[in-house]
């Protein structure tokens, strides 16, 4: 969990933030993993603004990213605390198809906003506590249980749905997804995603099971030897895990006005990968809030910039991946230069 | 299947063209665009063709891919109920498979079971095709239903739709809604781009539109043929294009995701074409409340009319309202397109 202090000293190039910071010990905020995370962000930017001026700095086009990197973004929030605790969940972008096709059913839609949001919730919930009995008291790898979950989950989801897309009406969700219930400009999907974040970076850096997920995931032996209930905190990961899910479907229901079998498709990835770039170990033991909102950013503005330029979706696909390659590399060399 | 105990309608049975219902499925190969269901006309050739009298017993084996989405959906659908219609034919459905190992084990284990006929929805045409030439020299005519196999020693009959057609239609009707209009833009929200399908109905949509001097496409998307993905990208579009004056989207299932992008960002000035022919979209166009104009079809029905071909073969018999004395190799089917004025008789057939 102390590994990145170290390196933090030695990055010479921006020794004033970087020396004081440090004295925060590794709840700083930033280390140099996001700064240049943020470079990356600012780099797309300019070629934003150069490329498509009047599109891409629009408030407008910053909304429109915002939105489309809410969803994902809940979820990666969740896959962070589940990575830093040593761990990994595959089935996410499953549990997400799952929640959203089950409160998207005609019978729960009969019972409303409230109906919806609870069954969105809880089915995540319950998808996060079969993974976290699964694997904590099984014992299963997190591997193989939470595939098994990405398995058997879609297969419901598409039981359930028959393969049919559910289409919402009721209206009071549908409404949430349109301009009119913007606060201060600002889509209510955003400000949730904003308010996961801002929950998420609390509880990692503020509260004992934020350590105690640091701790269980630098070294599980040390952390039961030292008294913590490493089994109970895995449980209670995978259903924050779940949880997170939950949130994440209905808010991709508001977002399409529906449910469809389909959805969260590939999500595991790329929250996985958002995760990494934002300097998330997979072995667990470190990682930030901070780094994989950032990291959430830096591919939805790359799809938004992308799209905007009427690229395709080959040329999309190689530079994403030169991207990735890029920014871990430029990540790497910073921090043990 | 005969499990059920329905009785065929006595009805319908007189309808007998062989493509009765399946309304906009005209078809191309044979030059024949009835659009209607030609009810109480008898066409008979001389030649001894399928009707929905009772014949001789028939065995259709059905693999098709998992139906996952809308479309397929209504494929398997289509095929099922087609199959209860008729007293003499009883259908073999495996369970979909989107894997090729798999389907092809369950196309082996239909040749295995001795069934008369095979009706094949490949998940993969291509890595379907071994599969499909081991039924043939097993004695089995394979009905290939439209993902093609790469050899035409793999199946007896092929049917299926048109993509390039498709997109060829779609941009003839944007065309003339726009050709009086002085430098048109036009815009595409396509299917997964690495399917060939995909290629094809947006070659066919950018050839029909050469046609069109004052109209230019100004941007083209690739979505997934979800609705999230649909949502994303046509969103990002409405950002791009400041003002265009239509839109053509693929699929109507993705179309779902699309038209919430277009209400989210609050425009109007175009008019919609979307593509395959759902329920709501046919609804939508009726209703004509929304930018949704119209829709281009590629038809499901298309797996009913593989299940009278297969009984057809299955049979010995051609096909009433033609002159030949066998069904024809290869059948393609007319991508129509759907607007406010014919929607009402097409509405049967939109797929939910």
């Amino acid at each position: 969990m102390n590994a990145d202090a170290p390196t933090t000293v030695a990055s010479t190039p921006t020794p004033p933030q970087a020396k004081k910071e440090h004295t925060g010990s590794r709840r700083m905020p930033f280390d140099v993993r996001q700064l240049s995370l943020v470079g990356v962000l600012l780099a797309l930017v300019v070629v934003g603004a150069l490329t498509k001026p009047d599109e891409f700095l629009a408030g407008e086009n910053l909304r429109l990213i915002l939105t489309q990197a809410s969803v994902i973004g809940v979820v990666t929030v969740g896959v962070t605390f589940v990575i830093i605790g040593g761990g990994i969940d595959l089935s996410v972008g499953a549990i997400v198809a799952l929640a959203s096709v089950w409160a998207t059913t005609v019978a729960t839609q009969d019972f409303g906003l409230t109906g919806m949001l609870l069954c969105s919730l809880l089915v995540g919930l319950g998808c996060g506590l079969v993974n976290g009995l699964l694997i904590a008291y099984g014992p299963m790898v997190p591997f193989i249980a939470t595939l098994a979950m990405l398995a058997s989950a879609r297969g419901l989801a598409l039981q359930i749905s028959d393969g049919n897309t559910q289409v919402v009406q009721v209206d009071a969700v549908l409404d949430l997804g349109i301009k009119d219930s913007y606060v201060l400009g600002i889509p209510p999907i955003v400000l949730v995603f904003a308010l996961v974040c801002v929950v998420g970076w609390l509880v990692l850096n503020r509260t004992t099971f934020g350590r105690r997920t640091v701790a269980v995931g630098g070294n599980a032996e040390a952390s039961r030897l030292a008294g913590i209930a490493v089994k109970r905190q895995r449980l209670l990961l995978y259903l924050l895990s779940g949880l997170c899910c939950g949130i994440a479907a209905f808010m991709l229901i508001i977002l399409t006005g529906s449910g469809q079998n389909t959805n969260g498709n590939l999500y595991e990835l790329d929250a996985i990968a958002a995760a990494i770039i934002g300097g998330t170990l997979l072995s667990g033991g470190r990682g930030t809030i901070l780094g994989s909102v950032l990291g959430v950013l830096v591919f939805t503005t790359i799809t938004n910039l992308f799209a905007l330029n009427n690229l395709q979706t080959d040329i999309q696909q190689i530079a994403k991946g030169a991207i990735i390659v890029a920014a871990v590399l430029v990540q790497k060399g910073r921090s043990t230069s | 299947m005969t499990d059920n105990p329905r009785v065929p309608r006595a009805a319908t049975s007189r309808r007998n063209m062989l493509f009765g219902t399946a309304a906009g499925a005209a078809l191309l190969a044979t030059g024949c665009t009835s659009n209607e269901n030609n009810d109480g006309k008898e066409e008979s050739a001389g030649a001894q063709v399928a009707d929905s009298k009772p014949g001789k017993k028939v065995t259709i084996g059905f693999a098709g891919p998992q139906a996952d989405h809308g479309w397929l959906n209504a494929i398997t659908t289509q095929a099922k109920n087609r199959a209860k219609k008729y007293e003499d034919v009883t259908l073999e459905a495996t369970e979909g498979s989107n894997d090729n190992a798999t389907q092809v084990g369950q196309v082996e284990t239909l040749i295995n079971k001795k069934v008369d006929v095979l009706v094949v929805l490949p998940a993969d045409g291509k890595a379907l095709t071994q599969a499909g030439l081991k039924a043939m020299r097993a004695g089995i005519p394979v009905v290939n239903l439209d993902r093609i196999f790469s050899t035409q020693q793999a199946y007896r009959c092929w049917i299926g739709g048109d993509n390039y057609g498709m997109g060829l239609n779609a941009g003839r009707y944007i065309g003339e809604q726009l050709k009086d209009k002085k430098n048109a833009k036009v815009v595409e929200l396509a299917g997964i781009d690495n399917l060939e399908l995909t290629r094809q109905r947006t070659k066919g949509f950018d050839d029909a539109l050469k046609n069109y001097p004052n109209i230019e496409k100004v941007a083209r998307q690739a979505a997934e043929f979800t609705v999230e993905s649909g949502q994303k990208k046509m969103s990002a579009l409405l950002q791009a294009q400041k003002s265009f004056d239509a839109l053509w989207n693929h699929d109507d299932d993705q179309g779902v995701g699309a038209e919430r992008a277009i209400k989210q960002a609050g425009r109007d000035e175009f008019i919609m074409v979307g593509g395959a022919g759902s329920k709501r979209v046919m609804e939508a166009i009726k209703k004509d409340d929304s930018v949704v104009k119209a829709t281009v079809l590629y038809p499901p029905t298309m797996a009913a009319s593989a299940i009278d071909l297969a009984r057809a073969l299955g049979q010995g018999k051609g096909i009433s309202g033609m002159a030949e004395y066998e069904i024809p190799a290869q059948v393609t089917l007319y991508s129509a397109v759907v607007t406010k004025k014919n929607v009402d008789e097409y509405l049967p057939i939109g797929f939910t």
